[in-house]
């Protein structure tokens, strides 16, 4: 009887192990997936997915946000993972094609407004993480809206085109001859952080050369310049600290200046969420990128007379509406009132970014860092053209500052530059 | 220091750094000094036509219209670019804070419209229209039309041309409140010369002593309201 019952009685307990270990590698496996959706929201911020793929106050990733380009409208498509409307039907591999190769699942061709360019350096692992937490956002059911570009941009077929200029899949190569910190921050820089596409010179066609990359640029449609990240003299990060670059991208604000315009949308965004090694590497890539490069040569289409006039108003303008926040050696109160004096913002060649914080003023972006900005009042309606060239003048020339005048008229053009 | 007599004995340039003790004013009134231009530094408006009064108006008011202009519901792009990268809890203590404000108020425009205008704008205010299908503005903004907490804003100390900018955009759909949007029904219930006569009596009218709004309840609201709750 005994030895009858011993067989069933091992069979049981052999039953009982397995299917206790069936259910630990379970558990397992969810935990690795929860691993994997947080991994993947963590670099879906990375990315910034959300601000063009969320309309403001609208659901999350379902897509539809109008975005203004030199060919027409563009309108972001839904990837939430809805299997009518959505990414809901797609593979990691249909993924991965989207990021690296730019193309859909059905090897239809990808606008570059999608930074693709940029997103091919993403590795597939971690491509993989963002698409394991997309499907894990709310479906939304919203049909994509057909973009409205112009005749001939809305052919398709061009984009072949644009990509033999400017495009290169691959994934990020690491540099052996640098650091850990600093290829990771290459690789979120350049890859999902997309800096690029604002802070290189965008050309006729829309695209931006490799040669070119990271030297600056009108940002077409909005009339904000994105300083070059390659020179002192612009962002000019290669004199900053390590800390003033990481308290900049990620609380908006540092003691050298602060973000504003497009800037603070990607600060807000994206930025503030990441952890303090990433942001960290980032920076010590940014501030590698400003090194030794020399000076450019004063430039002014103003004449030197004129040039002293504006001076001297302009003087009495800052004094009056200025100073008492930024002070009147220029030095402000950082980190929330920003120093003028020797900030590479106000100085750079285009003078687009000056004159516009003068007329609109601005709020740097809210972060866990910097909760309750400082706003900057707008100047559009109490100073004049003349005001604005003159004051602008004034503090990119004042304390040793070496940018050049500005001319009513500059200023005038930008009282319309849109707002959104 | 000895560093900075140093450099002063050598000769060489100084740039001091700025002192560690100086700091920004930790107030919402330094923080908030972006809104002056417009609104005035205590929120009791300007002399400018567009621009409204914020002091007084109830806090649930405010936040639902820097929501509004932060997530671009009610457009008018210099507010929609100022408040666009904000937090609702920082919004909210701008909310709380012009609506604790009580600033002495400004000077009334003398209107320039007929006394019949003015008449038909007064009877509008407090009696409506029921043939038209207009509710007394007093059933909600109260008897002393200084709003209702905690979303229903006073009108008074507001400028004739804003106060028609406002029911136009109303009327055509451009400003919208949570449904049921009653002011959409109200204000497309209105005549133009109905908007002007409104605008001219209200903007006529003195701010009162204490322009602090009626306690959530005092009325009863003779139409739903999607953003005041009841």
């Amino acid at each position: 009887m005994r030895i009858d019952r011993l067989p069933w009685l091992l069979a049981l307990a052999a039953f009982v192990l397995l299917s206790g270990s069936a259910l630990l590698s379970a558990t397992a496996a969810q935990a690795d997936d929860h691993a994997l959706v947080t991994k993947g929201e963590y670099l879906a911020r990375a990315g910034d997915c959300v601000a063009c793929h969320t309309n403001p106050g609208g659901a999350l990733f379902a897509g539809g946000r109008a975005m203004a380009t030199p060919f027409g409208t563009i309108y972001s498509s839904n990837i939430s993972p809805d299997p009518k409307t959505g990414i809901g039907l797609w593979t990691a591999n249909d993924f991965y094609g989207v990021m690296h190769a730019g193309r859909f699942p059905n090897g239809g061709l990808i606008y570059p407004a999608m930074p693709f360019g940029s997103y091919t350096k993403v590795t597939r692992a971690d491509s993989d993480a963002i698409f394991a937490y997309l499907r894990s956002v709310p479906p939304v059911p919203q049909p994509n809206r057909p973009h409205e570009l112009r005749f001939p941009f809305n052919n398709r077929q061009l984009i072949l085109g644009w990509r033999t200029l400017f495009f290169q899949a691959g994934e990020y190569q690491p540099d052996p001859t640098k650091s850990a910190e600093w290829n990771r921050g290459a690789y979120l820089v350049e890859g999902l952080g997309h800096c690029a596409m604002c802070h290189s010179p965008i050309n006729a066609l829309g695209g931006t050369s490799e040669s070119k990359a990271f030297e600056g640029g009108l940002i077409p449609m909005q009339n904000w310049y994105a300083p070059s990240l390659t020179s002192n003299k612009e962002a000019g990060l290669g004199e900053w600290s390590i800390d003033e670059i990481v308290n900049l991208l990620r609380d908006g604000v540092s003691h050298r200046g602060a973000v504003y315009g497009p800037m603070a949308e990607v600060t807000f965004n994206s930025l503030q969420y990441l952890n303090d090694a990433d942001v960290r590497a980032m920076a010590v890539y940014l501030k590698s990128l400003g090194q030794g490069s020399p000076l450019p040569p004063e430039n002014s289409g103003i004449s030197a007379p004129e040039s002293s006039l504006l001076l001297n108003f302009g003087q009495t303008v800052y004094e009056t509406n200025c100073a008492s926040c930024h002070a009147k050696d220029g030095r402000g109160i950082p980190p929330h009132y920003p120093p003028l004096a020797g900030n590479p913002s106000i100085q750079m060649e285009s003078s687009v970014n000056p004159v516009r914080m003068v007329l609109n003023g601005g709020f740097p972006p809210g972060t866990a860092g910097n909760p309750q900005p400082y706003g900057m009042p707008p100047f559009a309606q109490s100073l004049s053209d003349d005001e604005v060239a003159a004051v602008v003048t004034y503090i990119r020339g004042a304390w040793g500052n070496r940018g050049s005048a500005v001319s009513a008229r500059q200023a005038n053009e930008l009282r319309t530059a849109p707002l959104d | 220091m000895a560093t900075l007599w140093l450099s002063l004995m050598l000769g060489a340039p100084v740039i001091a750094p700025a002192q560690p003790t100086e700091r920004a004013p930790d107030t919402l009134q330094a923080r908030l000094l972006a809104c002056a231009p417009c609104h005035g530094r205590q929120g009791e408006g300007t002399n400018n036509d567009y621009f409204p009064r914020l002091a007084g108006k109830p806090a649930g008011y405010l936040m639902n219209q820097l929501v509004a202009f932060r997530d671009g519901r009610r457009r008018y792009p210099p507010m929609n670019y100022l408040l666009e990268y904000q937090s609702d809890a920082y919004l909210q203590k701008i909310a709380t804070y012009f609506a604790a404000l009580r600033p002495p108020a400004t000077p009334q425009a003398v209107s320039d419209v007929s006394a019949a205008a003015l008449a038909r704008g007064r009877s509008l205010m407090t009696e409506g229209d029921q043939a038209h299908g207009v509710p007394a503005c007093s059933g909600c903004h109260g008897p002393k039309l200084t709003g209702m907490e905690p979303a229903i804003p006073g009108l008074v100390g507001l400028h004739a041309s804003y106060i028609s900018a406002q029911l136009g955009a109303f009327r055509y759909g451009t400003r919208t409140a949570a449904e049921p949007d009653c002011m959409q029904l109200v204000a497309a219930s209105l005549s133009e010369s109905d908007v002007t006569a409104v605008a001219a009596w209200l903007s006529s009218q003195p701010v009162p002593p204490d322009p602090s709004p009626v306690p959530k309840g005092t009325l009863q609201m003779p139409l739903g309201c999607g953003s005041e709750a009841n």
